[in-house]
């Protein structure tokens, strides 16, 4: 895991290593400092205990001067030596000095590591989200599918921030706090060994304690957080479905789940706090017991004159910066274990390659719009048991229009996004220009292949920035031709700011109607050999619908052009008419023909018969008969 | 519908401190022993620490004194002090260890109690705060919901809560800990060596200081950041959720070199940000470095000075603990006021919440189980007869019983969602008992603002709307509401079998009469094909349905409940025209016999309505049966032959 996180840290290898040696500066500084101050405690003890300056020869004896220069160590022990009070404070301003001159040091170490690892955060979090973006425009619909839109959003964002998080935390604390536990046992060592003991009995009794609450908690925080995602869901439900709690005068009844919901989280927590909050008290309580262990030592000592009062402040100090790094060790562990989900997502988009990639013939572009399907079956879960398409044969020459109709899931859409290749067949192939689409290069393919997605999207921006997306180097006569084609042009010069209007995310700022509308202009302005459009009218009225098929053929009349559609009236005057059913085509051929042969066909038709005045003129009523 | 506002949005910063704080310790109330126990605890609890601490001056000093020295400070307790005078320094040592464990323990017993009793009380805290602001919210009228976003009203639930749980849980005892300890040591340190303090005060006031600036430019720069963070996150949903289009186009280039100067432009944004952040770690740290030399500096030139040097070096060792016991309060001090904001915030954004204004219902009609003999005449029944009275009590203590049939009748209704924003003009129409009306107009025409005043889900300021010839504001809504049966346009199926759902109409209803329901609904053959048949789990709304077959199990709902008036709001619309043929059969028997007002974009749906009525900007521009309007060649004659188009 360390080695995923690290490889997200290319291009800012330098400032993450820098990190961690002014850490590791910074956290020498902090162990030493101590032993400075307990020279400070010590010299004046000294001074006060031989205030006759009897016996300064024996003290000298006793005492040995720790840390700092070689020179100053001579200097400390001469004022002792000459037991003056004036040479005496110049000891202590030295060290004072030393002491203001090491923090100093390690706050600047500490900041300029605090700044690069804001760099190096920043720079890994950016690697990762780019790495990320990169992958899932590469992906295909099928990957897209499998991970679905919402989860690769989170892994984009949440999961980055807890992966950069993470790293961040490696680089400065992850080296800081047992660097700080092994500087600190050692100096600790160096300065009384006696008493350097009692640590190590208080170490792993920490480490112990932290880690069989944090274990034995783990999951019953885990539990409550579930509880706690149920309660928030239930408020969530009843307040999209307000109308129908109201409606339906549930509103006790809602209350009611949700007190139940309540009290299991508040049993959950309490549950989880109990045990919770054994934590504090047990980590003091070592904390305290080591205390009383260095007291109980360095006190026996102290009392027969062998050591001094700050020798044992010392050993405080370091029994704080020991037991502190012990505790930040486990916080990071835990740290790291809960990270560890984020990164593994992250990892899983990252590892995951394209199941779609460029065909061999990169070069071949889509002269011509005929298309052929050769006995193609086709499976969204790759599984021949399971088809969503079966057995399709179907050709398709330049410039005619095919209409496609079924019902919800008999595979209408699955069948065109095969043709840009969105998705790939499971057995026999298609060929568009004569050539395999396997074959193509993806980008020559689709820039051959337009389609509208019947659950399209507007991006924010203006309407001109949208459509450009079709053709980035549109002229203004190229977006107003498609624009009319697609019986836009007339609306967009309605809105007081014409193709300059602003739709905000997701095309909030028009009906559905017009998005759709635009929408196919959009896929015009890519002046495609073939076009499809995929339940792309359905806002639409019947008479612009039909405009806007009447636009398309003036505008290019060899182009291809396939139409999904719910709606008989918008595929009736197509060269041809598919009917899918249930993954199968149950049959092609024209409106005529259909209607006379066809009982699918005819169903659909009376269905939506009634809603035509013609008909229902002539059936129903004598008087009201419009033809 | 009404536009959405940020009224029911709290600022960000509290208003009313003092007011919310009372309120919210006012929940406290209940517990207000327990919490008397646990402010002594977290007293004692700080007391001990700052005196086991400064036991360590008159140990040390105890220990290192020699027969000569007298007027050495030791603990002044006589019975321990009495062995280091007499020069039995192990006893001494023995002793005052052995009191500062006894203080210790006391202070690890004060801990768990207080935390243990804590948990308790805010656990049972939060879960009434969460009872009672849901319960409000139920009571709350359509409009709050309609005015308001989702998110909003969600965040009450979480951040908020949260927020409020977190102050009384831990801010709120840490709090009084961390002011307690810092009181606690500045009267010892003052009483130990004034000076001394007194250059340790100076030093605090510098490194406030220090954090104060540093801290403002941090918070300066993550405001900047969460901008940037917005942006980007906004840029990965629209490219990831638009990635097919992006395909479509060929469009992963540009994306994602835009991606790329967004991405640029939050790294550098946040990098400033935490820098700041990551300053103040080493920056706290270090000052108490700087402490400790400035303690032993100074401590030493007054040791020096005076004339008795061996009382200092306990006193400067006692100063030295005292700068870590009082770094760590001060930091959460700072911290623990900045989650007091947030807590204050949340919770007045919480309690604006519990103090907007219910729903008000003056109603008093009532609607009872009824039996009517052949006479007509109507007496009140406790079982379920299958009738229904509407029992109407008088000023002079009669009551009268009109029988239920659908009748509706709106007069002279006219009505806004805002103030000088009138969406219906002088609407009148009535429904017989069994007739289905239609509505058909644009987006925004007035259609479902009609079957909102119906149910009352807004009431009507101008003209009448009777019911069976009874003003309905003269009728308990709820019972009002249990008459009618809405089927809406998004379904809202809930977290629960299918059975559950079907049952959500009628609670008391029996498995065979939920079945029999969704039988007639039509629903019954895909529900057997599920699974689990009826007892296949739904979760998020029935996400696992198509569009179709929760619709129908919306329809079953409906037809469980049983009510004369149904209102079926663009029940269909998303449905393709096959399976919509299969949920009309199941609409047609839910219709039989009842009162039904339809909301419909396709014409087919509402083409065999007894009255269809044409709204545009809230008006009736026609009326009539289809074969009437098509005659009448207006608005119905042209949306119908698809000369215009509805939006």
């Amino acid at each position: 895991m360390v080695r995923k996180l690290l490889k997200g840290a290319k291009g800012y290898e330098a400032p993450s290593v820098f990190t961690i040696l002014l850490v590791l500066c910074e956290t020498a500084l902090e162990v030493v400092l101590p032993i400075f101050m307990a020279n400070i405690l010590n010299t004046m003890q000294l001074f006060a205990v031989d205030e006759e300056m009897n016996g300064l020869a024996s003290a000298m004896t006793v005492y040995d001067f720790q840390g700092g220069t070689h020179a100053l160590k001579t200097y400390a022990a001469s004022t002792l030596v000459l037991g003056d009070k004036n040479i005496l404070l110049n000891t202590v301003y030295s060290y004072g000095i030393l002491m203001v001159v090491c923090a100093v040091l390690s706050l600047t170490f500490g900041s300029l590591a605090g700044w690069l690892c804001a760099v190096a955060g920043a720079g890994f979090s950016k690697n990762m989200r780019a790495r990320l973006f990169d992958r899932i425009q590469g992906f295909s619909f099928a990957n897209v599918d499998k991970f679905s839109t919402a989860s690769l959003v989170t892994r984009s964002t949440t999961d980055v921030n807890n992966a950069q998080n993470a790293f961040m935390m490696i680089i400065r604390t992850v080296i800081r706090a047992p660097a700080m536990l092994v500087f600190s046992t050692v100096m600790a060592f160096k300065t009384e060994p006696k008493m350097a003991w009692v640590f190590l009995g208080a170490i792993p009794a920490l480490g112990i304690v932290m880690f069989l609450i944090a274990t034995r908690v783990h999951p019953l925080f885990k539990a409550m957080l579930k509880r706690y995602d149920k309660m928030n869901a239930d408020v969530q439900e009843d307040l999209v479905a307000i109308r129908v709690v109201k409606a339906f005068v549930r509103e006790d009844y809602e209350e009611q789940k949700y007190r139940e919901s309540t009290e299991q989280v508040r049993k959950a927590q309490l549950k989880a706090e109990k045990l919770m909050i054994l934590m504090n008290p047990l980590t003091s309580l070592i904390m305290y017991a080591t205390i009383i262990g260095l007291l109980i030592i360095g006190g026996k000592d102290i009392a027969v004159g062998d050591m001094q009062g700050g020798t044992l402040t010392a050993m405080m100090n370091y029994c704080t910066q020991i037991l502190s790094s012990v505790m930040m060790i486990c916080f990071i562990a835990v740290q790291l274990v809960m990270s560890r989900a984020s990164i593994d997502r992250i990892y899983e988009v990252l590892e995951t390659d394209s199941s779609i990639k460029d065909g061999a013939q990169t070069d071949k572009t889509v002269n011509s719009g005929n298309i052929e399907f050769k006995n193609v079956d086709f499976s969204y879960s790759d599984n021949a048991d399971n088809l969503t398409l079966e057995n399709i044969n179907l050709s398709v020459a330049t410039g005619e229009t095919v209409g496609i109709i079924g019902g919800t899931g008999d595979g209408k859409s699955s069948l065109v996004q095969l043709i840009p290749r969105f998705y790939d067949v499971l057995n026999g192939q298609i060929l568009v220009d004569g050539t395999d689409v396997r074959d193509y290069g993806l980008h020559n393919l689709r820039e051959g292949v337009s389609m509208v997605l019947q659950k399209n999207v507007l991006f924010s921006g203006t309407i001109r920035e949208n459509l450009l997306w079709g053709n980035k180097d549109a002229t203004q006569e190229e977006i107003e031709a498609a624009c009319k084609a697609a019986c836009a042009h007339d609306f967009i010069m309605s809105f007081p700011d014409g193709y300059e209007t602003d739709l905000g995310q997701g095309g909030v700022n028009v009906s559905g109607g017009q998005k759709q509308r635009l929408c196919i202009a959009r896929a015009l302005l890519k002046k495609p050999k073939i076009m499809i459009l995929d339940d792309s009218t359905s806002a639409v009225d019947t008479a612009t619908d039909a405009q806007i098929r009447k636009g398309l053929k003036e505008l290019s009349a060899d182009m291809t052009t396939i139409i999904i559609a719910q709606r008989l009236s918008s595929v009736q005057d197509c060269d041809k008419i598919v009917i899918l059913d249930d993954g199968k085509i149950n049959a092609v051929g024209t409106h005529d023909e259909l209607l006379a042969t066809n009982s699918i066909y005819r169903e659909i038709y009376r269905s939506q018969q009634k809603g035509t005045v013609d008909s229902d003129g002539v059936e129903n009523s004598d008087k009201g008969g419009e033809n | 519908m009404p536009p959405r506002s940020n009224k029911y949005m709290g600022a960000q910063r509290p208003k009313n401190i003092k007011g919310t704080l009372g309120r919210l310790i006012g929940y406290l109330k209940p517990f207000k022993w327990r919490m008397v126990v646990v402010f002594v605890c977290v007293f004692v609890q700080s007391v001990a620490n700052v005196l086991a601490t400064s036991l360590l001056k008159p140990l040390i000093n105890g220990l290192a004194m020699d027969a000569q020295s007298t007027d050495v400070a030791l603990t002044g307790l006589s019975f321990i002090d009495k062995y280091a005078i007499s020069g039995d320094k192990l006893t001494y040592l023995g002793a005052v260890v052995g009191l500062m464990a006894g203080i210790y323990v006391l202070a690890l017993l004060s801990n768990y109690l207080f935390n243990r009793l804590l948990i308790a009380v805010s656990t049972s805290t939060i879960k009434r705060l969460r009872d009672e602001l849901f319960t409000h919210m139920q009571s709350l009228p359509v409009k709050v919901f309609d005015g308001t976003t989702h998110g909003e009203l969600m965040s009450r639930y979480t951040n908020d809560i949260d927020m409020m749980n977190e102050f009384i849980a831990r801010a709120l005892p840490q709090f009084v800990s961390s002011f307690v300890t810092i009181l606690g040591v500045f009267v010892v340190m003052f009483v130990m060596e004034w000076r001394l303090a007194l250059v340790m005060v100076g030093m605090l006031v510098v490194m406030g200081i220090l954090v104060k600036v540093i801290g403002g430019r941090s918070k300066k720069n993550f405001v900047a950041q969460q901008a940037a963070v917005g942006k980007l996150n906004g840029y990965i949903e629209e490219m990831t959720e638009g990635q097919k289009v992006v395909k479509v186009f060929n469009h992963e280039k540009i994306a994602a070199e835009e991606f790329d100067k967004i991405n640029s432009h939050w790294a550098t944004v946040s990098t400033r940000a935490n820098s700041y952040a990551n300053i103040m770690g080493p920056i706290m740290n270090n000052m108490s470095h700087f402490f400790y030399a400035g303690i032993a500096i100074f401590g030493a030139i007054i040791a020096v000075k005076s004339d008795n040097p061996l009382n200092y070096v306990g006193t400067i060792a006692a100063f030295l603990l005292y700068v870590r016991t009082i770094t760590m309060p001060i930091q959460q001090v700072s911290q623990q006021i900045n989650l007091l904001f947030m807590a204050v915030a949340g919770g007045e954004r919480v309690f604006a919440l519990m103090d907007t204004p219910t729903e008000t219902d003056e109603g008093y009609v009532t609607l009872v189980n009824a039996v009517v003999d052949e006479q007509g005449n109507i007496t009140e029944s406790d079982a379920r007869t299958g009738h229904w009275a509407w029992k109407h009590p008088h000023g002079d203590g009669t009551v009268t019983y009109t029988e239920l049939k659908g009748d509706v009748v709106f007069e002279d209704v006219t009505f806004g969602y805002e103030e000088g924003k009138t969406v219906l003009h002088d609407v009148s129409l009535y429904a017989h008992p069994g007739q289905k009306i239609a509505f058909v107009g644009s987006t925004g025409a007035g259609k479902t603002t009609i079957t909102n005043l119906i149910n009352r889900f807004y009431d009507v300021p101008d003209g009448k709307i009777r019911y069976d010839g009874i003003n309905i504001n003269k009728i308990k809504k709820a019972d009002l509401r249990r008459s009618l049966a809405m089927v809406l346009q998004d379904t809202h199926l809930f977290t629960g079998t299918v059975l559950d759902n079907i049952r959500y109409g009628r609670l008391d209803a029996t498995d065979e009469e939920c079945i029999a329901a969704a039988r007639s609904a039509n629903a019954h053959q895909f529900i057997k094909h599920l699974p689990e048949g009826y007892n296949t789990m739904l979760t998020r709304d029935g996400e696992n349905l198509s569009q179709g077959q929760r619709q129908l199990i919306a329809i079953a709902r409906a037809a469980v409940a049983d009510p004369p008036v149904l209102i079926l709001d663009e029940a269909t619309s998303s449905i393709d025209t096959r399976t919509e043929w299969l949920i009309e059969k199941g609409m047609d028997a839910l219709m039989e016999g009842r009162t039904t007002f339809v909301i419909a974009h396709r014409l087919s749906t509402v083409r065999n309505s007894d009255a269809i009525m044409v709204l545009e900007n809230g008006v009736i521009i026609e009326r009539g049966s289809h074969d009437d309007l098509i005659a009448q060649k207006g608005k119905y004659y042209q949306l119908y032959t698809g000369m215009f188009e509805l939006s």
